[in-house]
């Protein structure tokens, strides 16, 4: 069934170290024959690349930073949605999820669609209650503890930690360090940039494997892609994977999932130790900056999370293709000033005008005005 | 239980059929493991021996079909393959 509606994706920053998803989540729509809509890409920086890729989006606006509060967010959301009509909102940062959660009775007004989890459900796949969810589901789980101080890096031995541990935001950053000196810069990074707690996490050594999947709130998993990353960046993100099958993080996955009833796209991150056991790192709550593999492997999972809001049928995914890889490169994208500028000045362009659409966006000063973000 | 029971007759030295099994093996000798997205390359023999483990048999009769087939003595032979077999247990997380 063919899908002709407004789709607006944020988390357009698609950095080559540590890329956001959302330019991949538009990739997916785009390639898919089902999807003949608009796609609305929604960025937070000037800079962020996915506000300039015409491939893959149609138009482009900047959003306040989530720190600008709910009000600026939705003036600025208000702005575009008088210019694009958004049929749907696939928030793809950690850090929205929160405030889109919250305001979701103003989408409801405004006829947006979205899949997201409930406040709940939310909490309790946060970093800090991964332990406990981990022994519910009945798979290990590295400690974590809350640090407020930088103080505790020194005397930590006195509680039974030791180097090297992880230092990471809430909803952002990790750092692998080896001392207390390193451990206190990281944790005042980490709370300059996102704010406290900070948490620390006792280091697992081993390999890293992925499971991104869409849940249907009930919990269930209505189709999953696992991934072995085989190549990192400097960030330890993923610069090259390829897809696998394994029935024991199928299991653990699925265990997890039902036990919070998630709902919507998220990505299971576990190290397999060097006992062969897999470890509970994370648990993010939007797809991965890897999901084009979903769609190369023929299990196009942005293209089903719309098919689940639009309540249509969802067809029959093929079986899991282990052994397809990803291996991402750098493109240098040229973008005319008169592009920049019209995203600094106006807070967004159309990339693929609609005919006989004018110039709306351009036109439009609100969202510069509303998000205040430097570029 | 067949599998458990076959792999304490050879003293656990030999990788398990059944893992074995998973793993896709091209004819240019690239090997990947579905479950744990790993690979590696094995030459004529490396490729030979695997497809007979595969198909479950022991170190005894390994020994003796690829005895026949390689001007190796009894001794050097084994060593190889107990070796390859070490090699192959470690990669499927045996």
């Amino acid at each position: 069934m063919s899908i002709d509606i407004t789709v607006a994706i944020t988390g357009m920053n698609a950095r080559a170290d540590n890329p956001g998803p959302g330019v991949a989540v538009a990739r997916c729509l785009r390639e898919a024959p089902e999807f003949t809509g608009r796609i609305i890409g929604l960025g937070y920086d000037a800079l962020d690349p996915g506000l300039y890729l015409r491939e893959y989006c149609d138009a482009a606006y900047l959003l306040p930073y989530p720190s600008a509060g709910d009000e600026a967010f939705m003036t600025s959301l208000r702005a575009i949605h008088d210019i694009e009509k958004i049929d749907i909102i696939l928030p793809c940062l950690d850090a929205e999820l929160p405030g889109m959660v919250r305001l979701t009775p103003q989408f409801d007004e405004m006829g947006i669609r979205y899949f997201l989890p409930t406040p709940e459900q939310l909490r309790l796949r946060n970093k800090d209650r991964l332990p406990e969810l981990a022994r519910h589901a009945g798979i290990h789980c590295p400690e974590i503890k809350t640090v407020t101080h930088s103080g505790f890096f020194y005397q930590c031995q006195e509680e039974g930690w030791s180097y090297p541990m992880v230092v990471k935001g809430l909803f952002y950053g990790a750092h692998i360090v080896h001392n207390a000196d390193q451990a206190a810069d990281a944790f005042r990074e980490i709370a300059a940039q996102w704010g406290y707690p900070v948490l620390v996490q006792r280091l697992v050594e081993g390999e890293e494997y992925n499971l991104t999947a869409v849940c249907d709130g009930s919990g269930q998993m209505l189709g999953e892609v696992m991934m072995k990353k085989m190549a990192v960046t400097d960030k330890g993100k993923a610069w090259s994977g390829v897809s696998i099958f394994d029935q024991t993080l199928y299991d653990a996955s699925a265990a997890l999932i039902k036990a919070i009833n998630w709902r919507g796209p998220l990505e299971v991150e576990v190290m397999r130790d060097n006992t062969g056991h897999y470890q509970l790192i994370e648990i993010n709550p939007r797809f991965p900056a890897w999901i084009y593999l979903s769609a190369g492997v023929g299990r196009n999972l942005p293209l089903m999370l719309l098919q689940l809001i639009l309540e249509q049928e969802i067809p029959e995914l093929p079986a899991a293709r282990p052994g397809v890889l990803f291996i991402r490169h750098a493109v240098e994208n040229i973008v005319q000033q008169s592009e920049f500028e019209a995203v600094i000045m106006n807070g967004g362009q159309q990339l693929n005008p609609v005919p006989g659409a004018g110039q709306a966006a351009t036109d439009n000063q609100s969202t510069a005005q509303a998000t205040g973000n430097e570029p | 239980m067949v599998e458990q029971q076959k792999r304490e007759n050879t003293g656990a030295v030999l990788p398990s059929a059944q893992s074995l099994r998973r793993l896709a093996i091209s004819e240019s000798g690239f090997v990947f493991d579905p479950m744990s997205g790993h690979h590696f390359t094995v030459n004529e023999t490396g490729l030979e021996i695997l497809r007979h483990l595969q198909k479950d048999q022991d170190l005894a009769e390994l020994l003796a079909l690829l005895g026949q087939e390689y001007s190796v003595g009894t001794r050097e032979l084994e060593r190889d393959v107990l070796e390859f077999a070490g090699m192959l247990r470690k990669f499927v997380g045996d």
